[in-house]
């Protein structure tokens, strides 16, 4: 499970945090409503983790909340029976 | 009381001179946007008044009165002065929403600055365009952006300060960039404010277009008039209202009704730092008890979905105005507003050219949902036939969106683009690029863009821009940008692609080039699906019909096709 965790958290890290943002992210900084992921970003790193592990989230599932930590994205996984 | 009175009566009896009147302005007197959102307040005996609660992430909140907007905005004219910029320079704002850019826009007007806000989540492409284009001579920026700008510094000789309103001194300032901390500065207590007329440049703000690059709408000090008397009539503002208007000041909303309007109607507003969750929207409201709130169809179907009972958890009683920009408002919108905060939303029409709302839904009016409503007054606003350019009298009938010029927050150029701002007039009426209908009643009624820019979340973007950056993409060959139906957004970017040979289609390339677009342009631009295809229609002359591809994306009859060079 933190392997995922660290997959994810890596991507968000080196796509979504601007150069010279050194903000600190780990498994529980609110990326949604913290400003980190914007809603329309969102979309990106559900493609990443449709295409990382061959699934399809539906929309409705793919909510702020369910995107907004880390930890979130990886309790929404687990659902897929990723982990 | 409504501020305004039924609106048959006073679109009868009104007058620009009214707002002038009440703003005490008089014909060829000094008029500073500055001066008269702060140190006009308290002089008026506002300056204990809070005029600014800024709250940021994770609940870090500034409160700010009007004397100390009026002495901090000083702080900043006289810093910028200070650098030996001059009245008339282009000076960008490029910050999220903290104090410094809503004090920095009225800093820079004081000093005789323009002031080109320019949204955050812009990528370097998109900043370069709109600062090469503008000649900018500084930008006020914060070190999570400084990145962006220093990766196009080499291209900017123009470019004279890059003013750091955040730095730590962790990481040492290059060339040309100096470090600003607005709360540490020395206040000023006295800052001979430039004596800008009603005609001196004021606001530049860039907008979209289907071809060609953004378009810097160019707007002056004189726009004060009807900002005023918009924000008092429409938003309905009163003394002890608490105001929140959820736009970004990168855009046109934000500094028209996010900076400007409530600060020279004197109002206490909040601005909330944060990415969108409806828990802690609802929680802002009920923490500062909101009462006036100006929001997007976007933020407001964000939140529809997020269902009624997160709203029954707060106490949202103070709220007693709602209103909304960006994009039409749906009638299934209004009526769930109705519904759980028990006010409907009133939909606002008008956008970056026209400055101030132009068309609008009122207090008191009857509200028919879907409607934008009607023409503010003042403004005359009509439809126009798509091929004659003559207004329609019928009711029902779609045409242009067109106004008669001459209100006062009207853009007076497009900044180095006389050309394409003159071909925005035809018959003597200026078109907005909107198609309605006007039905009996007089309400007007969206039908869409005339044009192939889309609408996405309620921003504009120009497929033109996207495409341009999209062909710098290693894999791309040609491609296709229209905007697609959202549920939530209205519009969202679709992009149809080619590839070069030698790449193949794949998911890890479709992720690949929304990234790319998404860090070049920003993610309002980046495609939510690509489609890769085998050829583009084209016209024989080789032009993409991006017409073709739009109408099937929604379902709606492709039209002449009798220039389309190859079958899709």
């Amino acid at each position: 499970m933190s392997d995922l965790k660290n997959i994810v958290l890596n991507y968000v890290k080196n796509e979504y945090l601007e150069e010279g943002d050194d903000r600190e992210v780990d498994f529980n900084t609110p990326l949604i409503s913290g400003g980190i992921v914007d809603s329309f970003s969102m979309v990106s790193l559900k493609r990443f983790l449709e295409n990382k592990y061959n699934i399809q989230i539906p929309d409705a599932k793919a909510t702020p909340d369910a995107f907004d930590t880390v930890n979130n994205i990886a309790e929404l996984l687990k659902e897929f029976n990723i982990q | 009381m409504a501020n305004m009175g039924p609106y048959e009566n006073v679109k009868e009896n009104f007058s620009w001179s009214i707002s002038e009147k009440e703003l005490g302005y008089h014909n060829g007197e000094i008029l500073n946007i500055g001066e008269y959102c702060t140190d006009r307040l308290c002089r008026m005996g506002k300056k204990d008044k809070l005029a600014l609660i800024w709250e940021g992430f994770g609940g870090d909140v500034k409160k700010y009165t009007f004397n100390d907007m009026r002495l901090l905005t000083n702080s900043i004219a006289h810093f910028l002065k200070g650098l030996g910029l001059e009245p008339g320079d282009r000076i960008c704002l490029f910050m999220d929403k903290v104090p410094e850019l809503y004090f920095g826009f009225l800093g820079i007007l004081k000093m005789g600055g323009i002031a080109q806000p320019l949204f955050s989540a812009f990528g370097s492409d998109s900043l370069i365009t709109r600062l090469e284009d503008a000649k900018t001579a500084a930008v006020i920026t914060q070190k999570k952006h400084l990145q962006k700008v220093r990766n196009i510094v080499p291209q900017m000789p123009y470019m004279k300060h890059i003013i750091v309103v955040d730095d730590d001194g962790s990481k040492p300032l290059k060339e040309r960039e100096i470090a600003f901390h607005m709360d540490q500065a020395e206040r000023i207590e006295h800052f001979d404010i430039y004596p800008s007329k009603a005609e001196t440049p004021s606001v530049l703000h860039y907008t979209s277009g289907t071809t060609g690059k953004p378009k810097g709408a160019q707007h002056v000090h004189y726009s004060l008039i009807a900002q005023y008397i918009t924000a008092k009539y429409v938003l309905d503002l009163q003394e002890n209202d608490i105001y929140w208007c959820t736009a970004d000041p990168g855009w046109v909303t934000g500094t028209s009704y996010g900076i400007i309007g409530p600060w020279v109607n004197g109002m206490t507003q909040c601005v909330l730092d944060s990415g969108f969750k409806a828990e802690t929207w609802y929680k802002f409201i009920e923490k500062y008890k909101i009462t006036v709130w100006y929001s997007a169809p976007t933020a407001i179907r964000s939140l529809m979905k997020d269902g009624d009972e997160i709203v029954k958890k707060h106490d949202l009683s103070s709220l007693r105005h709602l209103c909304s920009v960006g994009e039409p408002l749906n009638a299934e919108a209004v009526i769930w507003s109705k519904k759980v905060f028990g006010l409907p939303f009133l939909d606002t029409y008008w956008q970056t050219e026209t400055g101030c709302i132009v068309i609008s839904n009122y207090p008191g009016m009857t509200v028919k949902p879907g409607s934008m409503g009607k023409p503010f007054p003042g403004i005359d606003a009509t439809v126009l036939d798509l091929k004659t350019y003559e207004p329609i009298k019928k009711p029902g009938i779609v045409g242009l969106i067109a106004l008669k010029p001459g209100w006062p927050s009207m853009m007076r150029t497009y900044w180095n683009n006389e050309i394409t701002y003159k071909s925005k007039f035809k018959n003597g009426w200026y078109i907005c690029g909107d198609r309605s209908s006007i039905d009996e009643e007089g309400y007007f009624w969206f039908v869409g863009r005339d044009d192939d820019v889309i609408n996405t979340g309620g921003h504009l973007v120009g497929p033109f821009e996207i495409e341009s950056a999209l062909l710098e993409h290693e894999a791309v060959a040609e491609s296709a940008v229209v905007g697609k139906p959202d549920p939530v957004n209205m519009e969202v970017v679709k992009a149809f692609i080619t590839l070069k040979p030698g790449f193949q289609a794949s998911k890890d390339l479709d992720l690949a080039i929304m990234n790319f677009i998404r860090k070049r342009l920003s993610p309002l631009a980046m495609p939510q699906e690509i489609e890769f295809v085998d050829s583009l229609p084209k016209t024989r002359s080789g032009k993409i019909m991006r017409r073709v591809l739009r109408a099937k994306e929604w379902g709606e009859e492709i039209g002449d096709v009798s220039t389309l060079e190859n079958d899709m």
